[in-house]
């Protein structure tokens, strides 16, 4: 059914990104690839992978950015996980002729029926941030899960019921929860460093956040260029490193 | 996006086909068209052919062909699903009315009524297959509010070409209103054409990668590591980058030829007269459908799909 939930549960999982964090290593991109090419929507298939134009199915692409601004001569490297933002108003759900495509009722989690599914393609058009990639060789559309195979899942510890990005970011730049309770430890997060949604003039009310960078450091903390007791010369040497400096500079 | 050809088969084959049953229609049933058997055979074979071949030719592209069947299920909320089912039901009113003309030896009277109900049903699923494009707001140059206009009248103009067309060849009917109705449809088509791709020169873009980042605040944002090195699904779908070299180009060669050259030939018709009407309205037909595939390619080429902010593209 491609209707979006008609009596929604208050319950909107989803992910909080803190782009102040996030070093740029690709270890959740990694990760979700891993978990998911044996999950819900598996297999996430490569195309000539060890070919001249590897190419294949990735639920987590990172980016990085620059952002200038050339009047106050600043600028900022940002790296930048880019996935499924599990919008409350799913463009990509309405479209899908088959229903393959639907948002679940109790949590949100936007997902597909790949049984179902006949490669349409239209919804990897409705979705403005790219968060859906085509399996050439099944035919059919895939997606980010959010791990729904992972995070209720009772055969694994409570700790490790998170989705695999936010389990294995080394720096921790990911937190997972539920950003419909204003109580939650992430919807707490997001207000304490104004979190926000990606492009919300496409009016599709994602779920996901992301946490800006913290404002530069400038001033005395700068660390020194130059180190002062730095010398060129070798004069100030003992007799050997001397005779060596000599030899060496024959 | 990329252009796919099934995709600009379907679009300007199945509106041709829609177009030219209007037209049976609406001549039938006002008269202008007698229930003439060998022209009903004709024009509603290339009417269904148009239409079968362009539908069959959509379902070209999807990677799962033999479920296409679930397509018609969710017309509650997709466009693509409503398109679907409103192209089967309209084979209900104009297959009645085919018959009744070729078989019967009818078409005014009640017959006439049932064509044109066919006639609406053919303008609702081409507004339908319109509304798939023009409902993207991810896809700003299409979801503008001369895509649908754009549809409709270029569907009716192919229709009302091929239906002179075939007139001419096969001399039934009185050929005027066709005439009349080919060179304002051309003229008026032409026209909302120009005024989309006004629309698309004048509006300033809703989302930047300021916005699709939400790094604004920090100065200007571009992309200096992409996560890919070859391009993935994203790209090759949706950051087709070719034809905004040339738009310029193109775009005169599709007005000159899907608009202003087919004009200027029907319109030299009625001034020269029977002798030159066949070799000129034919010549129109062949340089409207250069023109309109021209224009099609176009459509899906040029337009450019939000999630490109994140590459620099
Ligand atoms: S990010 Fe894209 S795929 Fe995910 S819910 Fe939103 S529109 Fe759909
Ligand atoms: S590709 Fe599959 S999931 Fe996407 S709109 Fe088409 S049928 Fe629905
Ligand atoms: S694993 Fe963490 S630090 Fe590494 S790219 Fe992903 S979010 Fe950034």
């Amino acid at each position: 059914m491609t209707l979006l939930p008609q009596n929604p549960s208050k319950v909107k999982l989803g992910l909080v990104i803190d782009l102040d964090i996030c070093v740029g290593c690709h270890a959740c991109a990694v990760n979700c690839k891993e978990w998911n090419t044996s999950g819900k929507m598996a297999p996430l298939t490569d195309v000539d992978p060890y070919g001249a134009k590897p190419d294949g199915v990735w639920f987590n692409r990172v980016h990085t950015f620059e952002a200038v601004d050339e009047a106050a001569g600043t600028s900022r490297t940002v790296h930048f996980p880019r996935s499924c933002l599990h919008c409350d108003d799913a463009p990509c759900v309405t479209v899908c002729p088959t229903g393959a495509s639907y948002k679940r009722d109790e949590d949100g989690i936007v997902l597909i029926n790949t049984d179902i599914c006949i490669g349409c393609k239209l919804c990897s058009w409705a979705c403005p941030y790219g968060a859906r990639e085509y399996d050439e060789d099944e035919g059919v559309m895939k997606k980010c899960t959010l791990c729904v195979d992972k995070i209720y899942n009772e055969n694994l510890p409570p700790e490790s019921r998170v989705p695999a990005c936010v389990s294995t970011c080394p720096s921790g730049a990911r937190s997972f929860g539920d950003l419909g309770d204003p109580d939650s430890d992430v919807s707490k997060l997001v207000a304490a460093r104004e979190g926000y949604a990606l492009m919300p003039e496409q009016g599709t009310k994602p779920v996901n956040r992301y946490l800006p960078p913290r404002p530069k450091k400038i001033g005395d903390e700068v660390a020194p260029r130059l180190l002062d007791h730095h010398d060129d010369s070798a004069d100030g040497a003992g007799l050997l490193a001397r005779w060596v400096d000599k030899i060496l500079t024959v | 996006m990329h252009p796919a050809k099934s995709v600009i088969y379907f679009t300007t084959a199945s509106g041709a086909g829609y177009g030219l049953m209007v037209w049976l229609a609406v001549m039938g049933a006002f008269g202008f068209i007698p229930a003439d058997r060998p022209f009903g055979i004709v024009g509603f074979g290339l009417a269904f052919f148009l239409i079968i071949s362009g539908l069959l030719s959509s379902t070209g592209h999807l990677g799962r062909p033999e479920r296409a069947w679930r397509a018609l299920s969710q017309w509650r909320s997709s466009w693509l699903s409503r398109e679907g089912v409103a192209a089967i039901l309209a084979f209900g009113p104009t297959g009645l009315y085919a018959l009744g003309w070729v078989v019967l030896g009818q078409n005014t009277g009640p017959v006439g009524l049932i064509g044109i109900a066919g006639a609406l049903m053919c303008l609702i699923t081409v507004y339908f297959t319109s509304m798939i494009y023009a409902s993207l707001k991810a896809i700003p140059a299409w979801s503008n509010r001369w895509t649908s206009l754009g549809y409709l009248l270029m569907a009716l103009m192919s229709g009302a070409v091929l239906i002179l067309v075939l007139q001419t060849i096969m001399g039934i009917g009185n050929s005027m209103v066709a005439l009349k109705a080919s060179v304002v449809l051309i003229a008026l088509a032409g026209l909302v054409k120009l005024m989309y791709w006004r629309s698309l020169r004048n509006s300033e873009p809703e989302s930047t990668t300021e916005s699709a980042t939400g790094l604004g605040k920090f100065g200007q944002v571009r992309m200096i590591e992409s996560p890919h090195d070859e391009d993935n699904y994203l790209l090759k779908e949706m950051g087709f980058q070719i034809a905004r070299r040339h738009t310029q180009k193109l775009k005169r060669f599709a007005l000159a030829f899907g608009f202003i050259v087919p004009l200027a030939l029907v319109a030299m018709i009625s001034a020269l007269g029977m002798p030159y009407a066949l070799i000129l309205s034919v010549s129109a037909l062949i340089s409207g459908i250069v023109g309109l595939v021209t224009e099609r390619w176009l459509f899906f080429a040029e337009a450019k799909h939000v999630v490109t902010l994140y590459y620099n593209r």
